[in-house]
């Protein structure tokens, strides 16, 4: 809400400066989000009236002036404006004036003319971005009178960030009391003497809904004149409070609203058939707004109607129909209480946020709503002239304010200091709450201006706030010391990160939501998780893995200009199952460019398949880890593989399909993984047993098989023999090429084995690896000798 | 016994000229072996009288010993100089760059989010989580936020449907786990949020941390300890200060927006107040017998005034040139 500070002043009496004034604000809650200026800062500039115009002789383009400035003699002015005339008054910064820019304005010879000081623009006085010549003020503008006066520039606008507790604030009145209550100066009530009956005629009003409108005020006035123009000094406050001029009754009835915060309406008599009716809305109407909107109601929205039509959505915004125009003769104001229920969430559902809305949806003072409607009558009988006829009142049943009590008891342990009863009573007094002292309780009223005071809390809340939150100590607790748990069987995310972070990866922190495309693209899904009202097209659904995000994070980086990029990142993916939210913490990594940082001594591979795959099972040991070969939409089919933790599948694992890699630009492939973060969490806590103390014995086997035939396989059949001597079968080579054969491979496996009570005889290990090898025939491999 | 002098000095220049191990070794026998000269004088010392021959025999044993001496002597300064022959030809270029993988490192958001957790920690705030996909119910109406409630105007919210909601505050998991657990308890959440909003200053995605302590005498003046306590040490400065201005949250209540003092100004970094005693009856908690404080801090407000990052923007970009520079 924006106001200006002079305004505010005309209603209470403080000392304070601006700034004070602000921070006085700030620390009450009711933010100041800024505070500026009406003008710069400019001196010595008065009305003038040019009175004469001669060329100069010197120069085609400029004029000399003889210019009144409310003095015996005129001043002689040059002046290059091209829509000076004679008769205009125009802004005249005298000798010695300084202008914004620290712009000093000293008497000069301009092309061999005196010139005794300069006529202004507005963008001279740093009023205006930009102009189109001299600044024309109204003609009745007082020919010698400091600008700054008068047009009020000696002002500030006010901007509060008002919390949608403190609808009390959102006129002029309400922030007034307020500071009153904060400094305890006086406030200056508004005259608003009720108005003169010269009208017998009255508007029937019938409230069908008293529920959601428990008081509804309006009044006939006849005869005005609403294309009067409406005074400089509404104006002005009515644009130093962000409103444009409409028309002089609709500018009276914002002006009213914004000073006593009660929204009002004017309607053309004209346009009205028979009296008012607050009703619900029929289902399938619709009405075309002021803002030419056309909506389509229903029995939730309240509406205003006449006896043929809908003519206004209550509290939010009124229809074309029947709005004021200057033509206008006779008018109907209303000034009505509609409880925040009824209102709230009706503009939003229509897309609007009006002044009205804001202030209903958040509670209006319903003991002046009738003061409100005195108020614009007395405004519009003078601006516009007319007479007034009788108000017609309805009323229902107004909002209760309950007395709640408040224990000093109370107030001391949620503060964490006591206050007094002297410091309790001033301070609910100065905020107009009603008081009754009850032992060690009080039982405290709020005003019909305040929505937001329902429990005790809400009381100590308004007594920390005017004692000031500076004024309370800060106090560490006092509690009893608890472990806290710490499970061994779980790993911290943050030692994981460390693990993917000492494998030389950077973690990124990608936005949740990606674009359909690659949702479908990457992760084959055609059913994501969508937002209803994305910010953009790009971001409209909630990824399903973090492929998405690390691939555009690859290609950011490859665009400019990085050659190696291994990145990571951990977070939640999102999947609808059985109408189900699933959200899966999961931590995935991309690889691409040399898989060693460029280095002597070292030649530079591109990373590939397996060096990312010993990055993930070095995540996960000592829990031994299998791939199985299987296709994944964004993975090239023969270099994918999904990750087995025992019989849990926990991941997955490959090279970019090579599709992809063309169409992202890729110059190398790039290796991806993504795991459960649940199954990397998990940890096993050790239990020790006996070291073997006879020493191992190690025979290697070397075999020939064909390409096709997978390493996993072999283990596996080897470690399924199971001989308890056995302690370890592990590849240690392959070699492919030369002597071998087409589509040959050789592996050659490491073989471990000890028993624990005794030293292996040579004969005891013969056999069990011919048992292996025996095996790995069956397998067709060819043992090499 | 001349020659004996004779012999010592001629032994002595002998291995003194010596410069391989395997000549000394052969010199050595023409001295001290079995044919060598010492024997042979050892063996002449039977021709002595009785009376000569102790004299004579101790003389030849000293320099026996002084020959032996002398031999060891030569023998390790040879074998000191082959090894420092041996290391002088196997030194390195020490200066040559370590080979090997390099090191990643962490997004400032996780290492500002690490610091913040273990300050609590040390405080016994134990850390838990919650769904980022969050029901309309916790979201706000567990938080003594009703549907058209004016307050959730103030959350520019991301809808999946209508029951659900992108979260926009860390604020739930208060709820959630305040049903699942009784007071005493002292809790940290961090993760992200989203809000319909993208500018210089706002992400539609940005990271809170919330922390909620309930107990029989939790008070305002706590809350204000532990938030000052907190940020005095998260920035390292005693000298910082904390101001506290009333606010409005429906699920607090005394409500305050937390400032911070920075560059002579003052900064926005959270909002907390008192666990509203609505929010408490939600979850079945007396709010007769107990009182809490709740408090949201923006991370990435956080991480930007503690490492000097100047765009919000950033964050998300995924720029190694920037993110390196928290390794």
């Amino acid at each position: 809400m924006k106001f200006s500070e002079n305004w505010l002043r005309t209603l209470v009496d403080t000392k304070l400066s601006s700034e004070e004034l602000a921070h006085l604000l700030t620390m009450a809650g009711l933010e100041v989000e800024s505070l500026e200026s009406v003008a710069p800062a400019f001196n010595n500039v008065v009305v003038a009236e040019v009175l004469e115009i001669v060329k100069h002789p010197n120069a085609d383009k400029l004029n000399v002036c003889q210019v009144n400035v409310g003095e015996a003699q005129p001043l002689t002015i040059v002046c290059g404006a091209a829509n000076v005339a004679v008769g205009v008054k125009v802004p005249c910064a005298r000798i010695g004036a300084v202008l914004p820019g620290d712009l000093v304005i000293k008497q000069a010879k301009v092309r061999g003319i005196e010139s005794f000081g300069m006529l202004c623009s507005d963008k001279e006085l740093g009023l205006a971005v930009e102009s189109q010549g001299l600044w024309l003020l109204p003609g009745d503008a007082p020919v010698g009178k400091a600008l700054r006066e008068y047009l009020d520039l000696d002002d500030n606008i006010f901007t509060l960030k008002l919390t949608p507790n403190r609808s009390d604030c959102s006129g002029m009145v309400g922030v007034a009391r307020e500071v009153a209550a904060l400094t305890g100066g006086a406030l200056k009530q508004l005259d608003i003497p009720t108005q003169p009956v010269a009208l017998s005629e009255q508007l029937p009003v019938k409230v069908a809904d008293a529920v959601a409108c428990p008081l509804y005020c309006g009044r006939l006035v006849r005869n005005v004149n609403a294309a009067a123009l409406t005074p400089a000094w509404m104006l002005r406050r009515l644009e130093r409070s962000g409103l444009r001029a409409i028309n002089a009754v609709v500018d009276i009835t914002n002006y009213v609203m914004l000073e006593m915060g009660q929204p009002m309406h004017a309607f053309d008599v004209a346009k009205l058939s028979g009296g008012i009716v607050v009703r619900k809305a029929l289902k399938g109407e619709s009405l075309t707004l002021l803002n030419d909107q056309t909506v389509a109601l229903d029995e939730e929205v309240l509406v205003i109607a006449d006896e043929k039509r809908t003519l206004a959505i209550a509290g939010v915004m009124g229809g074309q129909g029947s709005g004021v125009g200057t033509a206008t003769q006779h008018v109907f104001l209303e000034s009505a209480f509609f409880v925040p229920d009824s209102i709230a969430g009706k503009a939003r559902r229509f897309g609007l946020a009006t002044d009205s809305s804001f202030r209903f949806e958040r509670g209006v003072d319903f003991s002046a709503t009738r003061q409100a409607l005195e108020r614009a009558t007395q405004l519009l009988l003078e601006i516009c002239g007319g007479s007034a006829g009788a108000i017609s009142e309805v009323r229902g049943q107004l909002p209760a304010r309950l007395p709640i009590r408040l224990r000093r008891a109370r107030v001391a342990r949620v503060l964490g200091i006591p206050l007094d009863d002297i410091q309790i009573t001033t301070l609910l007094r100065r905020l107009q709450l009603g008081c009754e002292a009850k032992g060690d309780y009080y039982l405290v009223t709020p005003p019909s201006f305040r929505f937001d005071l329902s429990i005790e809390e809400d009381l100590i809340e308004e007594l920390a706030r005017l004692f000031g939150y500076d004024n309370i100590p800060a106090q560490v607790p006092q509690a009893a010391l608890i472990m806290l748990p710490n499970s061994e069987s779980q790993r911290p995310l943050a030692r994981i990160r460390q693990m993917l972070v000492a494998r030389d990866y950077q973690e990124i922190v990608s936005y949740a939501f990606v674009e359909e495309q690659v949702e479908r693209e990457l992760c084959g899904n055609d059913q994501p998780v969508a937002l209803q009202n994305p910010i953009a097209s790009n971001l409209a659904v909630m990824r399903s893995s973090l492929i998405g995000g690390l691939v555009g994070a690859l290609r950011f980086n490859l665009n400019r200009k990085q050659t190696r990029v291994r990145l990571f990142e951990a977070g939640a993916c999102f999947a609808k199952v059985n109408n189900e939210y699933v959200q899966k913490q999961r931590l995935s990594g991309l690889a691409y460019g040399a898989a060693q940082p460029e280095q002597w001594g070292a030649a530079a591979q591109p990373v590939d398949f397996y060096d990312v795959k010993a990055d993930v099972e070095a995540f996960f040991a000592p829990q031994v880890l299998r791939f199985v070969p299987a296709i994944h939409p964004a993975l090239h089919p023969g270099r994918s593989a999904q990750i087995y933790c025992g019989e849990q599948t926990v991941g997955w694992i490959g090279e970019l399909h090579p599709h992809w890699q063309q169409q992202y630009d890729l110059v190398q492939p790039a290796v991806w993984f993504e795991i459960e973060l649940d199954a990397l969490t998990q940890a096993h806590v050790p239990r020790m047993s006996e070291i073997n103390k006879f020493l191992p014995a190690r025979r290697d086997l070397a075999v020939l098989v064909d390409e096709a035939v997978a390493v996993q396989a072999l283990l596996d059949a080897m470690r399924q023999v199971s001989d308890h001597y056995v302690v370890e079968v592990a590849l240690f080579d392959l070699y492919r090429g030369k002597g071998l054969g087409e589509g040959k491979k050789s592996l050659a496996f490491r073989v471990l084995l000890q028993d624990t009570q005794k030293t292996l005889t040579d004969i005891e290990i013969d056999q069990c690896i011919a048992r292996l090898v025996a095996v790995l025939q069956q397998h067709g491999a060819q043992l090499r000798v | 016994m001349q020659e004996l002098e004779h012999i010592l000095d001629e032994a002595l220049k002998q291995f003194a000229a010596i410069e391989q191990a395997a000549e000394l070794e052969q010199v050595k026998a023409r001295y001290l072996g079995k044919e060598g000269r010492l024997s042979e004088l050892l063996k002449g010392l039977g021709k002595l009288s009785a009376a000569e021959r102790p004299a004579a025999g101790a003389r030849v044993n000293q320099v026996k010993q002084a020959i032996e001496i002398a031999l060891q002597q030569r023998r390790d300064e040879l074998q000191q100089r082959q090894l420092q022959l041996k290391l002088a030809a196997e030194a390195l270029d020490v200066t040559l760059p370590g080979r090997g993988q390099g090191c990643g490192g962490l997004h400032p958001v996780t290492r500002t989010l690490e610091r913040i957790e273990s300050l609590f920690h040390s405080l016994g705030f134990a850390a838990t989580t919650g769904p980022e996909i969050e029901t309309d119910f916790y979201n706000f109406t567990a938080l003594n936020i009703p549907e058209n409630h004016p307050a959730r105007a103030m959350h520019d919210t991301f809808y999946i449907d209508p029951q659900h909601v992108l979260r926009t505050h860390t604020s739930p998991v208060q709820v959630r786990y305040m049903e699942t657990h009784q007071p005493p308890l002292k809790i940290i959440s961090s993760g992200r949020v989203y809000r319909v909003d993208s500018d210089a200053t706002h992400s539609p995605m940005f990271h809170q941390v919330e922390g909620l302590w309930v107990d029989e005498n939790i008070s305002f003046a706590n809350l204000k300890g532990v938030v000052q306590d907190f940020l005095q040490h998260f920035f390292e400065r005693d000298d910082l200060r904390v101001r506290f201005r009333p606010s409005f949250f429906p699920f607090t209540e005394p409500s305050a927006e937390m400032d911070m003092s920075w560059n002579g100004g003052w900064l926005e970094i959270g909002g907390c107040g008192m666990v509203h005693p609505n929010v408490l009856k939600h979850v079945n908690i007396d709010s007769e017998k107990y009182l809490g404080f709740a408090f949201g801090l923006g991370v990435e407000r956080l991480a930007m005034l503690r490492y000097g990052v100047n765009d919000l923007r950033l964050f998300y970009e995924s720029d190694l040139r920037f993110l390196k520079q928290f390794n």
